[in-house]
């Protein structure tokens, strides 16, 4: 369907309308296979502190480079804390989107059509109205939030732009934004499982892709540095005042970070028939609940080992043939020695020699991005043949059975599997296969 | 598994805790009264409907994590316990959560913000965690003791079928035995003045509904016979477009009960539009208010209750979102199933 838009004075097109009919129901499934699909990456698209893009951020990680700088979106005299991974967000290519409706979209809305324009660029895709947007946030639009409230607070009666600040810093405000910037429709969900928002936004669409309910699906995570979430962190004391150094023995909090990153998924056979590129495959996805304490992980990281478990069971794999675990690191004492312990214990005697590294000290903690962020930082290694190092680390946690990549270093692995834990519990770890 | 029974209901709503409370108020009809809150600096009220005090302090409000919760976690708390009923708690069952939510923690986040807007160095560690959207999935599962899988979804009032769909899937999958959903919302003067900027006649409602489902047939309330895919929407054109193509999707016969989020006096009616056939039509909004993310829920257990209390044998619903997606599912009497 292509149509007139009036402020844009741009034909644009809105999909197919046959395709409308063949919608299935999302209960029960109209579509069942007997044999599940094998699910590949065709797109990806990334932004984070070491920039904008794939090449830069690819190259940025093999070299272990830190974009952790001043904050300057927000005041931060007061803060105990006064860095994040802030990004320098460039100017987005034109979409479908009017000038106007760029100039609406917020901080987060823009980090999330930056990297969704990456990789819906690089799928090769055409707009349809079947392509499910699957999406991780912690916070959405908060930005927009914190401007509501300084204006009602300091300005009652001023009503000037407050209506489109209460729609644009709803999540749904910018799935809907990046869909219509991209032309296509579908049914979108958006995940809100704390720091595991973005792992679990990629392995809802993996399952979706896997079992037939969709053929693709584009999927991500994206969250903007915001001034009520880094005062709340920085009240939970939670921030490193020195430098973020997960698994070091002296390590004393995280960084914050900003970003996105969203993959474009299909089975395998739609890949193969279109001749399209494909980055990695996604092999298997788990989840649990780690209900020991709302913001501490359990010690001995009880769910971490259920769902690493679940992960490589769905791929078919033990622990033995994993050749790199990006791990949920944030660099805070609680959830590295709970991780480590996680992972000696599902590793077991594999732990000796399984490189492990948070790619979280060089750009920060993402938040519902950061999952999403590592899934493409695995499809990065596992495509390049290298591991992404922590360079400012110094002596490991003594929890630490597993050799952590200090220095670039070259690898032939076949398979990475990559954690993240959230706030609440929220707990999700990822396999994904090189692509040969 | 194919088939998902609804097991039991939950509500916390503006007509009062349990169920019974909300389902009197909802056949009655007629709008429940709105209490005004004061928004500073403001001459004007601005109007709520409120979850009245329960009756008897709920036995979740002893626990550890929920003493300082927020209003939002002791909505979806009274009403997933509620719905969970007498269903089993052991270790071996495992009881996935799904809560789903548009606004969240709004009355913690605004304290929050006023203070780190007064000194951030002296905000409140305390305040902080609450305000995370799954603060309450959390909570549920610790207070129920699940492991398994737990998902938070944020999006507009259709968002709650979204939440009863991937509990389906979850279910069909054999990931659990069992799943409450859950969509909640809290208020104060913040998301009313807000609200009051796109409806200026229908008050802001705050609360909970819950579902719990299950592929248990026996003393089952329900069956889910269908939910359309969820269709988004840009614009007011889109949006009736939107509610005519998932409407299309739904077999409804002439007997069904429609509960739809109809509210009367609300420029968000146009697109009710399309709804036609049906026997009865009960409208949540008109009754409660607008409830955001419980808005969903509550559509949903008006439908479940109209077939659970054999008002009908079947019942739709229709949740058509603010700013998103619409949504459409289809129950029916348990007995009534070939």
């Amino acid at each position: 369907v292509f149509v007139w838009q009036p402020r844009g004075r741009r034909l644009i097109c809105l999909g197919a309308v046959s395709s409308v009919a063949e919608r299935t129901m999302l209960f029960p499934p109209t579509q069942r296979l007997r044999e599940p699909s094998r699910v590949v990456v065709t797109g990806a698209g990334v932004i984070t502190a070491l920039g904008a893009g794939w090449a830069v951020n690819a190259e940025g990680f093999r070299t272990g480079r830190i974009g952790i700088g001043p904050v300057t979106l927000f005041d931060v005299s007061r803060q105990r804390v006064k860095v994040a991974g802030q990004v320098a967000i460039p100017e987005l290519p034109d979409t479908r989107l009017t000038t106007a409706e760029r100039r609406r979209m917020d901080r987060a809305g823009r980090l999330l059509l930056a990297a969704g324009i990456e990789a819906w660029t690089g799928s090769g895709w055409y707009p349809t109205d079947d392509v499910p947007l699957v999406l991780g946030t912690t916070s959405g639009g908060m930005g927009l939030g914190e401007a509501y409230f300084r204006q009602a607070m300091e300005r009652p009666f001023s009503g000037r732009s407050q209506p489109t600040r209460i729609s644009q810093y709803m999540p749904q405000s910018q799935a809907l934004d990046l869909a219509r910037a991209l032309g296509f429709r579908g049914p979108v969900t958006l995940i809100a499982n704390a720091c595991a928002s973005g792992a679990n936004a990629v392995g809802h669409a993996f399952e979706l892709v896997r079992s037939g309910r969709a053929e693709r699906a584009l999927a991500g995570g994206y969250d903007a540095l915001s001034q009520l979430v880094f005062a709340g962190f920085d009240s939970l004391q939670a921030l490193s005042p020195t430098t973020c150094r997960p698994f070091d023995a002296g390590r004393d909090g995280l960084a914050l970070g900003e970003g996105a990153a969203v993959v474009a998924l299909e089975t395998l056979e739609s890949a193969v028939r279109r001749g399209a590129p494909i980055l990695g495959e996604i092999v298997g996805y788990g989840a649990a609940t780690d209900v020991h304490h709302l913001t501490q992980p359990h010690p001995q990281g009880e769910a971490a080992v259920r769902t690493m478990s679940a992960a490589c069971r769905q791929a078919g794999l033990g622990p033995e043939v994993i050749g790199y675990v990006n791990a949920h690191g944030t660099g805070t004492s609680l959830n590295d020695a709970s991780e480590a312990a996680a992972i000696m214990r599902w590793a077991g005697a594999r732990a000796a020699g399984l490189p492990v590294s948070s790619t979280k000290a060089g750009i920060g903690h993402l938040l519902g991005a950061a999952g999403a962020v590592e899934v493409v930082v695995c499809l990065m290694a596992l495509g390049g043949g290298w591991l992404p190092p922590q360079r400012d680390l110094g002596a490991a946690d003594a929890a630490c059975g597993f050799p952590l990549v200090r220095e670039p270093v070259a690898s032939d692995m076949e398979f990475a599997l990559t954690n993240s834990f959230g706030f609440g519990g929220a707990n999700a770890s990822l396999v994904l296969r090189r692509w040969r | 598994m194919n088939r998902v029974f609804v097991n039991g209901l939950g509500a916390v709503s503006p007509a009062g805790w349990g169920v019974g409370a909300f389902w009197e108020a909802l056949i009655r009809g007629e709008p429940l009264p709105a209490q005004d809150v004061v928004r500073p600096g403001w001459t004007w009220p601005l109007s709520i409907r409120r979850v009245p005090a329960p009756v008897q302090r709920p036995n979740f409000a002893g626990h550890a994590r929920l003493r300082r919760a927020s209003a939002i976690s002791q909505f979806a708390l009274g009403a997933g316990i509620e719905a969970l009923g007498s269903a089993p708690r052991s270790a071996e069952f495992r009881l996935g959560v799904v809560f789903c939510v548009m606004a969240g923690s709004v009355v913690y986040s605004r304290r929050f913000f006023e203070e780190v807007l007064r000194d951030p160095a002296t905000a409140s560690p305390v305040l902080f965690p609450e305000t995370v959207y799954n603060a309450p999935a959390s909570h549920l599962s610790a207070f129920l003791g699940s492991t398994a899988w737990n998902y938070t979804l944020v999006g507009d009032a259709g968002v709650f079928l979204q939440g009863v769909g991937l509990a389906a899937e979850w279910l069909g999958r054999g990931e659990l035995d069992g799943c409450l959903v859950v969509g909640a919302e809290e208020a104060d003067w913040l998301p009313a003045d807000a609200f009051r900027r796109f409806d200026r006649r229908l008050p802001l409602a705050e609360g909970a509904g819950a579902v719990f489902v299950s592929g248990q047939s026996q003393g089952a309330m329900a069956e889910l016979t269908g939910i359309a895919s969820p269709r988004i929407f840009f614009n007011r054109r889109t949006r009736i477009a939107a509610a005519r193509a998932v409407w299309s999707e739904l077999t409804v016969g002439p007997g069904a009960w429609i509960c739809s989020g109809w509210a009367g006096d609300s420029q968000h009616d146009a697109a009710e539009g399309v709804i036609s056939g049906g026997a009865a039509r009960l409208a949540t909004k008109r009754v409660l208010g607008e409830g955001l993310g419980a808005s969903g829920a509550w559509q949903c257990l008006g439908a479940c209750a109209a077939v659970a209390r054999r008002r009908a044998e079947t019942a739709a619903v229709l949740t058509i979102g603010l700013n998103e997606q619409v949504v459409g599912a289809t129950f029916r009497a348990v007995d009534s199933s070939p």
